[in-house]
């Protein structure tokens, strides 16, 4: 349903709260993104992009934590069932 | 790319797989709500790696599918208007009515026009004061903080010529129908990782409890869909129902409460007719009393006689997960893509087009 | 421009194209004169007629026509002219053929600005010049305001193919090896960039390029060329889809072998396209022996644009004629060529 990108914030283009963008890299390119949604995230963090706002910011240690559950399941080991 | 490409690793995956194989001893029917994660299990092929115990059905998580005729009706009236100018976005151009799409509208002379972002479609507003801009808002809780802020934005700047045609629909309602449904057969949910990075997911966990499924919250990436399905196997050996969160790097239990809160504000819920599942109770968004001006459907109070489509198309019984696309007789031959019968076939995100796609018409024997 | 024309009552001096440029009349001439004449070089020795005479040396002539009408008319690495002659003359080298004459028909909306249409001239005329076509006789018609895009071209062009050169799908073997012969989507992914409501910041520029250099290499090499295609719009899927129907084989890709960069993947990610729907200018297929397979490669990697060609699949036995490739997490599905207009899926 909803197609959400993870991009790097390069730049904080606009401070005002409503209006609050900033420049996101995808890959290679970069686009205009609103980031009013993710008042506490600056530049060089990573935010998940739906339809130009960015809805999300992105925890690296909770993607590391979601690899080394992986890396445990293919080792054989059974995770903890706590959630990973 | 980071955060994609290394969920995307073929050993990891094919290891993921056999995890899965060891641990499913019964057969379970698994529901991924979300179009987006149907479009990546059939495109990378990730249900083809699971065992035979695992069934994949495609929810009806795609707004494109789910957008009731008569909304396309009043889509496709207003942007045949002269004084209109229709944004919308891409996917919807190819949506069917009973009588054409809005493409066909294009050709017919009318200003439709294709945007990225709600704030596009405002930033039309602004730049042409003398014509009505009107935006197709369609979605589910993902999209809904961009047009919510959209409105914000136009009351804030006193843009006059600018309304939403609003289509939003809520997921856990949905989810709720579908396990009232006396023909029901799932045994566990992936939620839809987006829908809960804005929404959270607090509203599951009495869908869980009350009809004894777990529900897993789910990314998008083959290692996140997989990790998903194993989490989801995992409570149905153990005969657990709770929701887990497989997408702990973008969605958190409370979801975005910046995002909620303006949403609260532009939004009310209201009761919303699903294309294929019929009208289902506080499904869906539309403007709050505050921007009442902003509704299209306020500003151009035309009312259009509309009843649901009757054809062969069986995507209500798809979009319940009771049909799977290739039980249709119609699929492939009547219905392509190119002639769609219904919106499944319509949204590249919907099932039969996925699997029309990714598998080609004789997915029977596939 | 030249004011020493007695006074009359047409409109003489002109910055935009009017109606009457495209009447048959004075103004039509001053157009083909000061503008294309100027920009596509001397007039032919025998004057100018309703036709070219060319001298053609022995073999079969290969023959094609394309018409284009993209929006918008400049972007990033090109525009509708430089299309409009590397479309024709690469249609003319995927037949093994040498290109040699062009044709240009130009429709030209009125209100357009005269410079605009030269500058298009001038990209004909440079892109000519870059893949060594002359073009040899044209047309000018010109259509009311709003029933254009500014300019439209039309290109027909002309080339000899050696004697012992046969490239069809219907060569296509089992076992041949499928060579890409650069990196995929740049030309779309360039086009998209600058389109109203999508914009977006990019380096990308399109990847649009003559194709009958590296084209030829192979065949002076003794390459024994099957089958050539080059990929525009529906991009690799529907070049393959195509040649899988029309030589009833199973062509089968790689994912992981199919160079695109990162720039083409990230603009198709935030699109939601597939990179193997997405147009180009400048790459083509071309399906060879699988003991030749290497040296192919090493002369494409040497003289295709792009410069990182590969070798993405293999054809296997299979009269219905289809497309399949391994994902990039190792799992089989089937391609399939993109229905129509390439919209951007957001939500």
């Amino acid at each position: 349903m909803c197609l959400a990108v993870p991009g790097e914030i390069i730049e904080i283009t606009d401070r005002d709260p409503l209006l609050r963008s900033g420049r996101v890299r995808f890959g290679g390119i970069v686009k205009d993104v609103n980031l009013a949604y993710v008042p506490e995230a600056g530049v060089g963090d990573w935010v998940i992009v739906h339809v130009g706002f960015a809805i999300s910011m992105l925890n690296a240690a909770e993607a590391d934590r979601t690899l080394e559950y992986l890396a445990q399941i293919e080792a054989f080991h059974e995770p903890d069932d706590e959630v990973p | 790319m980071r955060f994609v490409d290394e969920y995307r690793d073929p050993v990891a995956v094919e290891r993921c797989a056999e995890a899965i194989a060891r641990l499913s001893r019964r057969p379970w029917t698994i529901m991924e709500v979300c179009g987006g994660q149907t479009h990546a299990i059939v495109k990378f092929g990730i249900d083809r790696l699971l065992p035979g115990t695992i069934t994949l059905v495609h929810g009806p998580g795609c707004p494109v599918c789910v957008t009731p005729v008569e909304k396309i009706e009043r889509a496709m009236a207003l942007a045949a208007r002269p004084d209109v100018i229709f944004c919308s976005f891409g996917d919807m151009l190819r949506v069917p009515g009973r009588h054409g799409d809005l493409q066909s509208v294009r050709a017919h002379g009318g200003d439709v026009r294709i945007v990225y972002s709600p704030l596009d479609a405002l930033r039309v507003a602004e730049e042409n004061p003398d014509r009505e801009i009107v935006f197709f808002a369609v979605g589910f809780e993902t999209t809904a903080p961009a047009n919510a802020m959209a409105l914000r934005q136009a009351k804030a700047r006193n843009v006059r010529n600018f309304s939403l045609l609003v289509s939003h629909v809520l997921v856990p309602p949905a989810m709720a129908a579908l396990l009232s449904a006396p023909d029901c057969r799932l045994n566990g949910f992936l939620a839809a990782g987006h829908v809960c990075a804005v929404a959270g997911h607090e509203e599951y966990e009495a869908l869980a409890t009350r009809f004894r499924v777990p529900v897993v919250v789910t990314g998008f990436e083959p290692l996140d869909i997989l990790q998903g399905i194993y989490m989801c196997v995992k409570q149905l050996e153990a005969q657990r129902a709770t929701v887990e969160n497989q997408y702990r790097r973008a969605v958190r239990r409370e979801g975005n409460t910046e995002a909620r809160r303006l949403m609260a504000e532009a939004f009310e819920v209201v009761d919303r007719r699903w294309r294929g599942m019929g009208v289902i109770p506080a499904s869906g968004l539309a403007p709050s009393h505050a921007y009442r001006e902003f509704d299209a459907e306020v500003r151009f109070p035309d009312h259009l006689e509309v009843g649901e489509e009757t054809t062969e198309c069986i995507s209500g019984q798809i979009l319940r997960g009771v049909a799977r696309p290739n039980d249709c007789p119609a699929f492939g031959t009547r219905c392509t893509p190119e002639h769609p019968l219904g919106a499944t076939m319509v949204s590249s995100e919907g099932a039969c087009a996925a699997y029309y796609r990714y598998r080609g018409v004789n997915a029977k024997t596939a | 421009m030249n004011q020493s024309e007695p006074a009359c009552p047409l409109p003489w001096d002109h910055d935009t194209i009017l109606l009457a440029h495209g009447g048959g009349g004075r103004l039509m001439h001053r157009l083909i004169n000061d503008v294309f004449l100027a920009e596509f070089g001397a007039v032919p020795p025998v004057g100018l007629h309703d036709g070219a005479l060319l001298d053609i040396a022995g073999g079969r002539i290969a023959f094609t026509t394309d018409t284009y009408v993209v929006r918008p008319l400049f972007f990033p690495g090109g525009d509708i002219g430089t299309l409009a002659v590397y479309g024709t003359v690469n249609d003319l080298a995927m037949c093994g053929a040498r290109p040699l004459y062009l044709s240009v028909g130009m429709i030209l909306e009125e209100g357009t600005p005269i410079a605009t249409v030269r500058a298009v001239a001038a990209s004909i005329r440079a892109a000519a010049t870059a893949a060594q076509v002359r073009v040899v006789t044209g047309d000018t018609k010109v259509v009311e305001r709003g029933r254009g895009d500014g300019l439209y071209v039309n290109t027909a062009g002309i080339g000899v193919v050696p004697p012992d050169v046969m490239i069809a799908p219907g060569r296509v073997r089992v076992g041949d090896a499928v060579i890409l012969s650069g990196d995929l989507g740049r030309h779309g992914i360039a086009i998209m960039a600058v389109r109203e409501g999508l914009a977006f910041e990019t380096t990308i520029k399109s990847d649009c390029a003559p194709l009958a250099a590296p084209v030829a290499r192979l065949l002076d090499t003794g390459i024994d060329v099957h089958c050539l295609r080059d990929l525009t719009r529906g991009g690799l899927a529907s070049a393959l889809v195509e040649i899988a129907g029309d030589a009833s084989v199973r062509i089968h890709i790689e994912e992981r072998a199919i160079p695109i960069t990162d720039d083409v993947r990230g603009a198709c990610e935030i699109l939601g396209l597939d990179p193997l729907h997405v147009a180009n200018e400048g790459r083509f297929v071309a399906f060879v022996p699988a003991g030749q397979a290497d040296a192919a490669l090493t002369l494409l990697r040497a003289h295709a644009p792009g410069g990182n060609a590969a070798i993405i699949g293999v054809v296997h036995r299979d009269p219905e004629g289809i497309v399949t490739l391994t994902s990039v997490i190792g799992a089989e599905r089937i391609v399939d060529m993109p229905s129509g207009e390439q919209l951007p899926r957001i939500c």
